[in-house]
């Protein structure tokens, strides 16, 4: 029972990282209908700002971990959207209207781009942090068998929980957040209407990337190690998710990650760690084969 | 005069300016701090200012040179292939006859180091990989990031079943492109209902599965260190070796030539050549059959041809499996010539590459493909230091060949066939190769 509820605990931790990537995928496809493939070289960019920000609070002295990890939020935030605003200005808008793989292709091109610059500019080993939060809370049950959730844990959970309930207010309340919507509905009435479409997708791509951003903060948090190879990985994964929420679904993703990140983690738990990676890849198979418009997605009906 | 010359710069100045502030805003944390281990194991800060500046200037003058040359207009993709283009894919025959030739004789020439035809040799197989992705990306339409599954599919069916039952490069040959195709149909049946990029991402996602799964099921593959002693290949029975065994005969001793280790590189040139070229024939061919043409038709429009009766799903996995089993073919003839083989061969930057080439060289354009080959292996190859700086410049090439001519650098996607005196003068020459 301990163990189940260890994997648990990790499960969701780990779901709730997958699930912010997962959301600027969703976002991205939801209005401009295209797989934004560099996505998950914005989330591993903001773990790289983040580790270098956190190096530098530390060579400049400051180390009381409350300050530092929102200076290196902020920062990372910050720079990680320009990242994303920068990516959408150079490599998706000029072809947008051009025939359907070619923006895809660019984003790929745009991936390979980003994590060979990184590997460029700050080497290919592995970079370890320091780790900033330490400790938890320990339970024990009676049989001896202890479950632990970390304070990064608690950090993760409650982060992405407030994150979330800003986004949500921010789609559902705000003028932007209503160009968002109508946007996703039909680009071209929305521009009609006077919405800026062009800043609105830019502000599409400045969320996704913010929100990756402090995944990639909490994953280096997490796991205490990064490099510039872990993009492709959690993108894949990310938007496996995004697929098993129905893709363009704001809460959606939030599920589907959930849903994989518990997966990851029982399957870790009591299968084979080696296969971790292969479990994500069948549950994206199997979702498209039998539930192609994932658990809250809309079915599309392409009209001629 | 000047004052209008000047009120004209000077919103492209500032625009420059904009740009180039946001190019330092970009590059200081990740260019201009490197993080490195320290003493105590900790990691510090080298920093590299200069470079950020480096960087700032050269997007302040792209950015004025692009607005100055651009002039206002926008840079936007043009649908039409340019003159080059044109002048290629009307004297296609001609240039392709030409480079057949040279290819032929080309172990003959006087610069024909083994250097050089080893360069030549990986040449032609990312030709013949790109020829038989192009069936899949170019001619159907369809997007496969995962194209190096069937490579290694190929590559290993060639190893194990030489290691396991002794079975020479000629009969598996034919078994590893069955295998690749059957692991293409495997694939693409649950798949192909679903839309294009969808198949991106699970094409990728099941390339990734087949190289974990050679790294971790260490009884049959090796685990990570892969599969050596792959028996070499023999001119049909005839070893390449100085001194064959008891009773063979050896392929210098069977033409009365003086043994050289060149015989072997010459002859693994050639056999890719050969299988380069079974490829092309077999794509040209079969563009002109119903189904190369229902291929091309269901790239231009689905649902219209639904409504003409073709069954997209059947007609997608034929593409699939062909492309494939060509990946496997390769495959088995990359295990013989390496004579060793590993997970580290197939990843995803390979796949990368290989769609690259067909990008590059123009979707559905077979002599585009020698070209981007050509280009992309030749590379590296120019400059060894260059090596690191590959793949940045290949992510940057397919970004703005993108932006620039979204149908590759001789785009070759006027449908095959068209109506007697409609617009296509040079569409009914088909090939195009």
């Amino acid at each position: 029972m301990a163990y189940f509820l260890q994997q648990l605990i990790n499960g969701v931790a780990l779901g709730m990282v997958y699930g912010l990537i997962a959301i600027g995928y969703s976002m991205v496809y939801g209005i401009i209908g295209m797989i934004n493939f560099a996505h998950g070289e914005i989330y591993m960019i903001g773990a790289f700002v983040s580790i270098i920000v956190f190096t530098l609070l530390g060579m400049l002295g400051i180390s009381w971990a409350p300050l530092a990890l929102l200076l290196v939020l902020i920062v990372a935030i910050l720079v990680t959207s320009l990242y994303g605003w920068t990516v959408e200005r150079i490599a998706y808008r000029p072809l947008r209207g051009s025939f359907r793989l070619a923006p895809l292709i660019s984003a790929i091109g745009m991936s390979i781009f980003l994590q060979t610059y990184v590997q460029v500019a700050q080497g290919a080993k592995i970079k370890p942090l320091q780790p900033v939060v330490t400790g938890g809370f320990v339970f024990t049950d009676p049989t001896g068998f202890t479950v632990t959730i970390s304070w990064i844990q608690i950090l993760i959970i409650v982060l992405t929980l407030v994150l979330m309930a800003g986004f949500t207010w921010v789609i559902t309340k705000t003028p932007l957040g209503r160009a968002q919507r109508a946007c996703e509905q039909d680009l071209k009435m929305a521009a009609l209407c006077g919405v800026d479409v062009d800043r609105t997708i830019s502000t599409t791509f400045v969320i996704g990337a913010a929100l990756a951003a402090v995944a990639g903060l909490m994953a280096t948090l997490y796991y205490g190690v990064i490099d510039f190879f872990i993009g492709f990985l959690a993108g894949v994964k990310a938007f496996t998710a995004a697929v098993l929420g129905g893709i363009g679904s704001i809460p959606g993703a939030m599920l589907g990650g959930l849903v994989l990140g518990l997966a990851e983690a029982f399957w870790s738990g009591y299968f084979s760690i080696e296969y971790k990676d292969v479990a994500a890849f069948t549950i994206l198979v199997l979702v498209l084969i039998f539930l192609p418009t994932g658990i809250l997605g809309r079915p599309e009906i392409e009209k001629v | 005069m000047a004052a209008d010359a000047a009120g004209a710069i000077g919103p492209k100045l500032k625009d420059a300016a904009l740009a180039a502030l946001v190019a330092i805003a970009l590059t200081v944390p990740i260019l201009g701090m490197e993080t490195v281990p320290g003493p105590d194991g900790r990691l510090t800060l080298d920093f590299h200012f200069h470079l950020v500046a480096i960087a700032a200037v050269l997007v302040f003058a792209g950015r004025l040179a692009l607005s100055l040359l651009l002039r206002g207009r926008q840079l936007r993709p043009s649908g039409r292939s340019g003159a080059v283009a044109e002048f290629v894919s009307r004297h296609g025959t001609w240039f392709g006859l030409a480079g057949i030739a040279f290819a032929l004789v080309l172990p003959f020439m006087p610069f024909a180091s083994r250097y050089v035809i080893d360069v030549a040799t990986t040449i032609v197989i990312y030709v013949m990989l790109g020829w038989g992705l192009n069936i899949v990306v170019g001619l159907a339409g369809l997007l496969d990031l995962g194209y190096v599954a069937f490579y290694a599919v190929g590559a290993y069916s060639y190893a194990l079943f030489a290691q396991w039952f002794g079975l020479g490069f000629w009969i598996c040959l034919p078994i590893a492109g069955l295998l690749a195709a059957i692991a293409g149909v495997l694939l693409g049946f649950p798949v192909l209902r679903l839309r294009g990029d969808y198949l991106a991402i699970v094409t990728l996602g099941f390339g990734e599965i087949i190289r974990l799964v050679l790294i971790n099921w260490h009884e049959v593959t090796g685990g990570p260190n892969g599969i050596a002693d792959i028996p070499r290949p023999t001119f049909f029975g005839f070893p390449f070796t100085r001194d064959p065994g008891e009773g063979e005969t050896a392929f210098h001793e069977l033409f009365g030539l003086e043994f050289s280790t060149l015989h072997r590189v010459i002859f693994l040139y050639y056999l890719a050549l050969f299988l380069a070229l079974v490829t092309n024939l077999f794509v040209l061919r079969i563009r002109k059959l119903p189904i190369g043409r229902a291929w091309e038709a269901l790239r231009e429009d689905e649902i219209a041809c639904k409504a003409l009766g073709i069954n997209p799903t059947n007609t997608k996995l034929t593409a699939f499996a062909l492309g494939a089993m060509f990946g496997g073919f390769a495959g088995s003839f990359f295990a013989t010539r390496q004579g060793f083989i590993s997970p580290e061969s197939f990843t995803f930057i390979e796949s990368a590459i290989i769609l690259a080439i067909v990008v590059l060289g123009g979707m559905g354009s077979q002599i585009g493909v020698v070209l981007a080959a050509a280009v992309i292996v030749l590379l590296p190859e120019i400059g060894r230091e260059f090596e690191t700086y590959r793949m940045l410049l290949f992510g940057a090439a397919m970004v703005l060949i993108m932006i620039w001519r979204p149908r590759g650098l001789l785009a070759h996607r006027e449908p095959t066939l068209t109506l007697a005196g409609s617009t296509g003068g040079t569409g009914t020459r088909g090939g195009g190769r």
